[in-house]
C-alpha cells in the first residue's frame, strides 16, 4: 500500500523514522500524491463530508457521554441536564442529534452517487460491499443512540424493532429475551443499547479504513465511468481534491448549522421530549426519518415474518448489486434509458420515506383516516406500489436493462472528455 | 409530459378536498397561530412577558402541574424572564423545601435556595392523580416541545411546531360542545378542541379574567395571561435558545466567508487544469 509515492526522507528524523515506520510514505502517497480522476464533480466531495461528520459524532459523542446516565430512571432527566447545566452542552447534543441526520442525508447522497455513475463495477465490487456494511452499521449506530434519551419514542421506538426479530420462527421469542436482556424493554436494554453506541462508532471507524484501502487499489471511479489510461487523466489529491472537498465541506456544515442552531429540534419527533411511559402508548410510533422507506416497506406486507424479511432485504440486496446490474457501461451518463429509471428509483424511495411517516391507514399525506371497508389512496397502499417499484429495480429491471439498452458511445478517455466539454465555453466570434 | 403534470395537478387538488372533506371532528383542531417576540432566527424572549409569564405560572399552574427540571437560579440566568440573584434568593426563599437527612437522621423543611428545582405541588403520580378525579396534570418543563400545535412537513419547518401557541390555545380554546359531540362528552371532563388527547380535557379551564394582578399593570384578561404564560414555558422548555441562536448567527458568519474564501482558492488551485 505504499502507492504512488517516491517519498524521500528529508531530516534526519524522517529517515530515522521511515526506517522503522513508513507512515509519511503513507501519507504522501495515499493522501497527498494519491493519483486521482481530474473529473470529478461534487457528488464525489460526500466521500470526504462523510468522513468528518463520523469524526464530529465520536468527538461530540464522547463529550455527551461524560454527562449521560445509562438508567432508566435518570436518562431523560440526564440528557435535559446536559441541555441545561453543562457547558455549550446543549450545543453538544443538538450537534449531535442532527449530526445523525446530517450524516445520513450524506450517505444517502454517497449512496445514490455510487449507483448513477456505477461505482459498484469491477473491479470495485468488494469497495461497494464494505460501504453497505458501513450503512448497516450505521443504521445500528444510529438505532442505538436515539433510545438513550429514554422518550417516548426511545422506548416505543426501541420496543418495535427489537420486537421485529420475534417473527423468526421457533426461536424469535429467545433472541427478543436474549436482545433486552429480560422480558420487556428496559433497564437492561438501555445499558446495552449504551455500550454498543460508544462501541460500534469505532468499528464503523475501522470499516471506513478497509472502506478507503478497498478504494485506493482500483483507485477513484469516475463521471464517465472509463478507467484512467494515464497520468494526463490525474492530478494529485492534494491540493486539487483537498481544497474541492474543503469547500464542499465548509458547505455542508452551513446545512448542518442552519439545523443545529435555527431548527435543532425540526429533524425529531416532539413527543420524545415526553419521558418514556411503558404504560402509554403514543397513538402513532414512528422511526426517524432516515429509516421511513424501510419503515413504510416493513408495513407494506400483512405477514410480520415477510415484513421483515423484505424490509432488511431491501438493504441487503445492495451486496448484489454489482451482479445484478449486467450492463458493461459504468457511468449512467451513457446509460439514456437507465437515467431515467435511475431518477424515478430515487423518487420512489422518496415515496417511500414519506409512505413511512404516516398513520398506515390515513390518507397519503393526510391527518384524516381513510373508512377501512372501500379502496383508498392510503399511506399504506402507496408504501406498498413503492415497496414493488424499489425491488422491481433491482429486479428484474436492472438485469434486463443491461442487455436490452443500447448505450452512447463513451469517450476513449477522461482528458478527452475534459477538453470536450471545455470547448463550447470558449466564446465563439 | 404536460398531459402528465395536468394529471398529478388533478389528483393532489382531489387529494386535498377529499382531506378537507374528511375533516371529522375526531382530530385536535390545529392551535391558533398567534406570533410571539421569541420566534425567526432572530427573536428573543420578552422579559417583562417572561416575569409576567412565571407569575401566571407560579400563583395558578403551579397548584396542580409540576416544573421538576427548572430551578430558581435559572430565573436570574442570561436569557431568561432576567430577575436579579437578590429577587431570586428572595422568591426561592418563600417556598419551603424538603432537605435531609439532618445529622439526627431526619428530613427537615428550611427555606428554598435558588440552587433548588421548583418545588413539585403532589409527592408522586398517584398523589397527583388522586387529588385530580384520576387525572394526572403533566410536568409543564418541556409541554412547549413535545405537544405539537399543528403538523406538516413543510408547515412545521418554517413555523416550528407551534407548541407555545398550542399551551396558548388550550388555555383559551374551552368550547359549548354541539348537541351531537355533548353526548360523547365524559363525566367530569370539558370540551376543549385543541387538547391533544381527544377532544375532552379534564383540566377545567384555569384562567378567569383579572385573576393575576401583574406589577407592571399589564393587562390581565385570559388572553393576555394565556400569552403571557406560554411564552414562559416556551422558555422553560428551551432555557438556552438565545444564546444557540446568536452563536448561530455568528457561525453562519464564519461558515459562509470561509466558505468564499475556499471558492477562490479552490477555483486559483484548479486554473492550471482548466
Amino acid at each position: 500500500m505504499s502507492g504512488p509515492s517516491n517519498y524521500q526522507p528529508k531530516s534526519a528524523f524522517g529517515k530515522w523514522m521511515h526506517e522503522r515506520l513508513p507512515i509519511m510514505e503513507l501519507v504522501q502517497g495515499q493522501a497527498l500524491d494519491f493519483p486521482t480522476p481530474k473529473n470529478l464533480n461534487y457528488w464525489w466531495t460526500f466521500g470526504g463530508i462523510l468522513a468528518v461528520m463520523l469524526v464530529a459524532q465520536l468527538v461530540t459523542g464522547i463529550v455527551l457521554a461524560m454527562h449521560y446516565t445509562a438508567h432508566v430512571d435518570m436518562a431523560f432527566d440526564s440528557v435535559e441536564h446536559i441541555m441545561r447545566d453543562v457547558n455549550y452542552g446543549w450545543l453538544l447534543r443538538y450537534l449531535h442529534s442532527n449530526g445523525a441526520s446530517m450524516f445520513f442525508i450524506a450517505v444517502y447522497v454517497h449512496i445514490f452517487r455510487g449507483m448513477y455513475y456505477g461505482s459498484y463495477k469491477a473491479p470495485r465490487e468488494v469497495l461497494w460491499m464494505i460501504g453497505v456494511l458501513i450503512y448497516l452499521v450505521m443504521m445500528a449506530t444510529a438505532f442505538m443512540g436515539y433510545v438513550l434519551p429514554w422518550g417516548q419514542m426511545s422506548f416505543w421506538g426501541a420496543k418495535v424493532i427489537t420486537n421485529l426479530f420475534s417473527a423468526i420462527p421457533f426461536v424469535g421469542e429467545s433472541v427478543t429475551t436474549w436482545l433486552w436482556g429480560g422480558y420487556s424493554v428496559d433497564n437492561p436494554t438501555l445499558n446495552r443499547f449504551f455500550s454498543l453506541h460508544y462501541l460500534l462508532p469505532f468499528v464503523l471507524a475501522g470499516l471506513v479504513g478497509l472502506h478507503i484501502w478497498a478504494l485506493h487499489v482500483p483507485g477513484n471511479n469516475n463521471p464517465t465511468g472509463v478507467n484512467v489510461r494515464g497520468s494526463q487523466d490525474t492530478v494529485p489529491f492534494h491540493p486539487y481534491y483537498t481544497m474541492k472537498d474543503g469547500f464542499a465541506i465548509v458547505v455542508f456544515m452551513l446545512l448542518y448549522s442552519a439545523f443545529t442552531f435555527f431548527g435543532p429540534n425540526y429533524l425529531g419527533d416532539a413527543i420524545n421530549y415526553l419521558p418514556a411511559n411503558p404504560l402509554s402508548t403514543p397513538s402513532h410510533i414512528v422511526p426517524e426519518w432516515y429509516y421511513l422507506p424501510f419503515y413504510a416497506i416493513l408495513r407494506a406486507i400483512p405477514n410480520k415474518l415477510i415484513g421483515v424479511i423484505a424490509m432488511f432485504g431491501s438493504i441487503l440486496i445492495l451486496f448484489a448489486l454489482p451482479w445484478l446490474d449486467t450492463s458493461r457501461v459504468r457511468s449512467g451518463t451513457y446509460r439514456p434509458i437507465f437515467k431515467q429509471i435511475f431518477w424515478i428509483f430515487v423518487v420512489v424511495c422518496i415515496t417511500l420515506g414519506f409512505a413511512g411517516s404516516g398513520p398506515p391507514d390515513n390518507y397519503f399525506l393526510s391527518h384524516e383516516a381513510a373508512p377501512p371497508d372501500e379502496w383508498h389512496l392510503t399511506y399504506k397502499l402507496v408504501g406498498q406500489i413503492a415497496a414493488v417499484c424499489y425491488f422491481a429495480f433491482f429486479f428484474p429491471i436492472l438485469p434486463l436493462l443491461g442487455l436490452l439498452e443500447s448505450p452512447k458511445p463513451l469517450p476513449p478517455s477522461i482528458s478527452d472528455d475534459v477538453l470536450a466539454k471545455k470547448k463550447p465555453l470558449v466564446p465563439a466570434e | 409530459m404536460k398531459k402528465m403534470l395536468k394529471t398529478f395537478v388533478v389528483a393532489g387538488a382531489g387529494l386535498m378536498l377529499l382531506a378537507g372533506a374528511a375533516s371529522a371532528s375526531e382530530v385536535q383542531r390545529d392551535a391558533k397561530a398567534i406570533s410571539y417576540s421569541f420566534e425567526g432566527p432572530f427573536g428573543t424572549f420578552d422579559k417583562a412577558q417572561l416575569q409576567r409569564g412565571y407569575k401566571v405560572y407560579k400563583e395558578v399552574c403551579a397548584n396542580c402541574h409540576s416544573m421538576h427540571l427548572v430551578s430558581f437560579r435559572n430565573l436570574s440566568e442570561h436569557g431568561g424572564p432576567g430577575f436579579s440573584t437578590e429577587q431570586v434568593k428572595a422568591l426561592a426563599a418563600t417556598f419551603t423545601v424538603k432537605d435531609g437527612p439532618g445529622n439526627d437522621g431526619e428530613m427537615f423543611d428550611r427555606p428554598g435556595l435558588p440552587s433548588d428545582r421548583f418545588p413539585s405541588p403532589f409527592a408522586n403520580e398517584q398523589a397527583a392523580r388522586n387529588s385530580n378525579a384520576g387525572a394526572l396534570p403533566p410536568d409543564l418543563s418541556l409541554i412547549t416541545k413535545f405537544r405539537p400545535g399543528w403538523f406538516g412537513t413543510i408547515n412545521q419547518l418554517f413555523n416550528g411546531i407551534g407548541g407555545p401557541q398550542y399551551v396558548y390555545s388550550v388555555l383559551t380554546g374551552y368550547e359549548e360542545p354541539s348537541e351531537e359531540i355533548k353526548k360523547e362528552q365524559p363525566e367530569g371532563k370539558l370540551y376543549n378542541p385543541y387538547f391533544a388527547n381527544g377532544l375532552f380535557i379534564s383540566m377545567p379551564p384555569p384562567l378567569t379574567d383579572g385573576q393575576v394582578t401583574f406589577d407592571d399593570g399589564a393587562p390581565n384578561k385570559v388572553d393576555d395571561m394565556a400569552r403571557d404564560v406560554s411564552a414562559f414555558l416556551a422558555w422553560t422548555a428551551e432555557p438556552k435558545m438565545e444564546e444557540r441562536k446568536s452563536l448561530g448567527f455568528m457561525v453562519i458568519i464564519y461558515l459562509a466567508i470561509l466558505a468564499s474564501l475556499l471558492y477562490f482558492v479552490k477555483k486559483k488551485i484548479w486554473a492550471d487544469q482548466h
